[in-house]
C-alpha cells in the first residue's frame, strides 16, 4: 500500500460521529418510522397463506403477461415452498417492496424535479452516480452505525442503492416526450401542473415503468447484501451458506431469490411496455376466438 | 389604419444570451452571420412586421432555417419573444401576464402540428376534448363537443380508436379536430400537412378550406409547398434569413417578387396557371370608335388587310365595348356596295372577359368563338384583346 496523504476517511468517520452525537434522536425517530413501515408491509404479506400469495402471484402472471408466463410463476414459488424457504422469500419481498416504495416515493418526484430544473439535475448527477458506483457494502456500516442492526439499516441502504435508477429514468422520461406534444400541451393552454400530469408524466409513462423495474431488481440484489446487518429474509441462508462454505444451502437460497427476481422483472416490465388498449384488444380476440370454435 | 386581427410590430427572437446587443448590431447594419461568428448569437427571426386580417388565411413560406417556425410560435408565445409586439385583436400578446396568456390560448387560439402531436395514450375522442379538458370543461359536454367536430373531420367512427391505429391522414384530421374543439376565432398550423403524402394533403387542403366557408377563421399557415401556399393562402408572406422579405397576394408574388429568392420559390411552379385575361391581352385588334359617322367601309377593309388582320373590334366614345367585325363580313359590305355602318345591327356580339378570368375560361371561350376575345376593365371599358396565336406564344414563352 502506498503512503496516506489525505485522510480523507478519517474526515468521514468524524462526520458520522457528529451526525450520531448531535442528530442521534433525529435517526431514532426516522429509524422507528421505517422500521414501522416495513413490519406493516411484512404483516401484510405473511397473513395470507402460502397458496393465496401464490395464486395472487400466478394471477398477475396470466393477466399481464399470459399462461405460460402463469404456469412458470407457480412451478417456481411451489418449488421455493418446498424447499422450505418460503417464509425467508417473504420476508425478502417485503424488504423489497418496502425499500421500492420508499426509493419512488423519494425518487420520481426527484426526477420530476430535476426534468424541469437544470440546476437541479446538474447538482442530482454526480450524487446518482455516487449513490449508485459505491460499493453496496460501504453504506452498510454507516447505516448500522446510525439505525442500530436490523432491518432498518438494511432498508437504508437499499435505498439509497436502489433509488438512482427511478430518479434517472423519470427525468429522462420526462425529457424525452416529443417537443411537439410538449407544445400541443402549452398551446391548448394547460398550466403547469397540467402539462406535467396531462402530457409529460402519461408520455413519459414508459421510461418511468422501466425505472421502476431498475429500482425492484436493484433493491432485491440490495436487500440480500443487507443480511449483513442482520435485515433478515433469504440474504440470511445466503451469508450462512457462505460461513459454512454450505454449496447445497447456497444453491437452494440463491435459487429462491433468482426465481422472486424473473417474477418480480417481468410482471413489473410488463407495466412498462404494453399498452391497456393492445391487451385488451389481445383478450376480446382471444375471448371471440374461443366463443367461435365452440359454436363450429 | 384599419387594426388587423393579428398585428406582427418589429418582432426579434434571439437564441443566444445577450439578445438587445445582438438586436443592436442588427440594428446597425450587421448580417446574421457576421453576428453569430462575432457574438455566438442565432438571430431566429429579424425585425418582422405584418397583419393578418380577419378570417384570412396566410401563408408563411421560406427554406427550412428561415425562422417561420419561430415566427409562429413567437406569436402565440411557445417562444418569448426578445423584442417586439405581437396584437391579437388589440392584445399585445408579447407582454401579457402568464395566467391571462393562458386563458388565451385556451379561449381563443390553437395550433396544428407536422407530427400531428397526438397523446398515444389518449383515444380520439380523448385527443380532439384535449383543448376542452384544459379548460376544464366536464366530460359530458367536451366529449358531445369533441364528437361534433370529429363529425365534422369525418372521424366520428373513430372515436373509441387510438392514435396509432390510425394513418398518417386520419391522425392529422384528429389534430385539425382538436384545434377546431376550442372554437378558436384563429389557428395556427406549423407544416400541418407536410407529413402527408400528395393526396391526402390534398384532401386535408379541401377539408381545410369547405371548414373555412361554414366559419371563417383566421388561420396562420406555415409551409414550404408552394403549391400549398398559392392553393389555400389568400395571401402569401416570404421569408428568408429571419426576415419576412415579401407579403402579398400568389398573383402579386409571380408578377412583382421582390428579389430572386422569393422568383425561385415560383420557378417551380405552373403559374400559367394564375395568368389572367389582363394579362394575356394586347393591343393586337385594331379598334374603331362609333362616333356616329358611318366610316368608309372599304378603307376600314383596306386597313385591315394592310396590317394582316382578320378583326376589328368598335367601341363607343366612352370606351365602352360595342361588338366585332369580320374582314369577311366588311369584304361582302364592300362587294355590296354599301358604306359601312358600325351599327349594333352590323356587330358581332362578343361577351368580353373581364381583366380577372383566369386562363382556363380565356381558353374555353377562345375555342367558343371564331375571333379574338375582348378585355374589359371592372368599369366595362375596354381595354385589349387576346388572340389565340397570342396565348399560345405567352404559354411557350413561360413554358421556356
Amino acid at each position: 500500500m502506498s503512503e496516506k496523504i489525505l485522510d480523507l476517511g478519517s474526515w468521514v468517520n468524524d462526520a458520522v460521529e457528529h451526525l450520531l452525537e448531535n442528530y442521534g434522536g433525529v435517526f431514532d425517530t426516522l429509524g422507528s418510522g421505517v422500521s414501522a413501515f416495513s413490519e406493516a408491509v411484512e404483516n401484510v404479506l405473511m397473513l395470507p397463506p402460502a397458496w393465496l400469495l401464490i395464486a395472487i402471484f400466478v394471477a398477475l402472471g396470466l393477466w399481464r403477461i399470459g399462461i405460460r408466463f402463469a404456469i412458470f410463476t407457480a412451478v417456481a414459488m411451489v418449488l421455493i415452498v418446498l424447499t422450505g424457504f418460503w417464509e425467508q422469500t417473504v420476508v425478502t419481498l417485503g424488504l423489497t417492496f418496502s425499500a421500492t416504495l420508499i426509493s419512488l416515493l423519494l425518487g420520481i418526484p426527484l426526477g420530476i424535479w430535476a426534468a424541469r430544473n437544470e440546476r437541479v439535475a446538474i447538482v442530482i448527477r454526480p450524487m446518482l452516480d455516487f449513490m449508485q458506483t459505491m460499493p453496496a457494502f460501504v453504506y452498510l456500516i454507516p447505516a448500522a452505525m446510525l439505525f442500530g442492526l436490523g432491518r432498518v439499516p438494511g432498508i437504508f441502504a437499499t435505498v439509497i442503492f436502489a433509488m438512482p435508477p427511478a430518479v434517472r429514468l423519470t427525468s429522462l422520461g420526462i425529457r424525452q416526450v416529443n417537443k411537439e406534444i410538449v407544445e400541443a400541451g402549452q398551446s391548448f393552454g394547460c398550466n403547469s401542473r397540467q402539462l406535467l400530469f396531462k402530457v409529460q408524466l402519461p408520455n413519459a409513462m414508459p421510461s418511468i415503468m422501466a425505472g421502476v423495474n431498475q429500482t425492484i431488481m436493484m433493491a432485491l440484489s440490495m436487500v440480500i447484501i443487507a443480511s449483513m446487518v442482520g435485515a433478515g429474509g433469504l440474504g440470511n441462508d445466503v451469508l450462512a451458506s457462505i460461513q459454512r462454505l454450505d454449496i447445497g444451502l447456497g444453491f437452494e437460497s440463491g435459487m429462491a431469490v433468482v426465481l422472486l427476481a424473473i417474477i418480480l422483472d417481468r410482471i413489473t416490465e410488463s407495466f412498462g411496455t404494453t399498452r391497456t388498449n393492445t391487451r385488451k384488444a389481445r383478450f376480446y380476440g382471444w375471448v371471440s376466438s374461443r366463443l367461435r370454435l365452440q359454436r363450429s | 389604419m384599419q387594426p388587423g386581427k393579428i398585428v406582427v410590430e418589429n418582432l426579434y427572437k434571439v437564441f443566444g444570451d445577450h439578445p438587445q446587443e445582438a438586436i443592436d448590431l442588427l440594428k446597425q447594419g450587421m448580417s446574421k452571420d457576421e453576428i453569430l461568428a462575432e457574438k455566438g448569437a442565432v438571430i431566429g427571426v429579424s425585425n418582422v412586421s405584418f397583419s393578418v386580417e380577419e378570417g384570412e388565411i396566410f401563408v408563411l413560406m421560406g427554406l427550412s432555417g428561415s425562422g417561420k417556425s419561430t415566427l409562429i410560435r413567437l406569436i402565440n408565445r411557445l417562444i418569448e419573444p426578445s423584442a417586439g409586439d405581437v396584437f391579437i385583436d388589440g392584445q399585445n400578446v408579447a407582454k401579457l401576464p402568464k395566467d391571462q396568456l393562458i386563458e388565451l390560448r385556451r379561449r381563443d387560439m390553437s395550433m396544428v402540428f407536422q407530427s400531428f402531436a397526438l397523446m398515444p395514450s389518449r383515444s380520439v375522442l380523448d385527443n380532439a376534448a384535449f383543448g376542452l379538458e384544459v379548460a376544464g370543461m366536464n366530460r359530458r359536454e367536451r366529449e358531445e363537443r369533441a364528437m361534433a367536430v370529429l363529425r365534422q373531420v369525418g372521424l366520428d367512427t373513430f372515436a373509441d380508436k387510438f392514435p396509432h391505429e390510425l394513418s398518417g391522414g386520419m391522425q392529422q384530421r384528429v389534430g385539425l379536430a382538436r384545434a377546431l374543439a376550442v372554437d378558436p376565432s384563429m389557428i395556427i398550423m406549423d407544416e400541418a400537412f407536410s407529413a402527408l403524402d400528395p393526396l391526402k394533403r390534398r384532401e386535408m387542403q379541401d377539408i381545410l378550406l369547405e371548414l373555412q366557408k361554414t366559419h371563417r377563421r383566421t388561420i396562420i399557415f406555415v409551409s414550404h409547398d408552394i403549391e400549398e401556399a398559392m392553393r389555400i393562402g389568400n395571401r402569401i408572406g416570404i421569408m428568408e434569413g429571419g426576415r419576412l422579405v415579401q407579403v402579398g397576394t400568389p398573383q402579386e408574388l409571380i408578377d412583382n417578387p421582390a428579389n430572386s429568392y422569393v422568383r425561385n420559390f415560383f420557378e417551380t411552379v405552373d403559374t400559367s396557371r394564375y395568368l389572367t385575361a389582363g394579362q394575356l391581352m394586347a393591343d393586337s385588334v385594331p379598334l374603331y370608335v362609333d362616333t356616329g359617322e358611318a366610316p368608309d367601309a372599304q378603307q376600314v377593309c383596306q386597313d385591315l388587310q394592310n396590317q394582316d388582320k382578320r378583326y376589328a373590334f368598335v367601341v363607343d366614345e366612352d370606351n365602352n365595348f360595342r361588338g366585332s367585325i369580320s374582314l369577311e363580313q366588311l369584304a361582302l359590305m364592300v362587294d355590296g356596295g354599301q358604306t359601312c355602318s358600325l351599327d349594333q345591327e352590323v356587330l358581332n356580339q362578343v361577351d368580353p372577359a373581364p381583366e380577372d378570368l383566369p386562363l382556363s375560361e380565356v381558353i374555353e371561350r377562345l375555342v367558343d368563338n371564331d375571333g379574338p376575345l375582348p378585355v374589359v376593365d371592372g368599369d366595362g371599358r375596354y381595354s385589349g384583346a387576346i388572340s389565340k396565336g397570342g396565348v399560345l406564344s405567352r404559354l411557350q414563352g413561360d413554358g421556356a
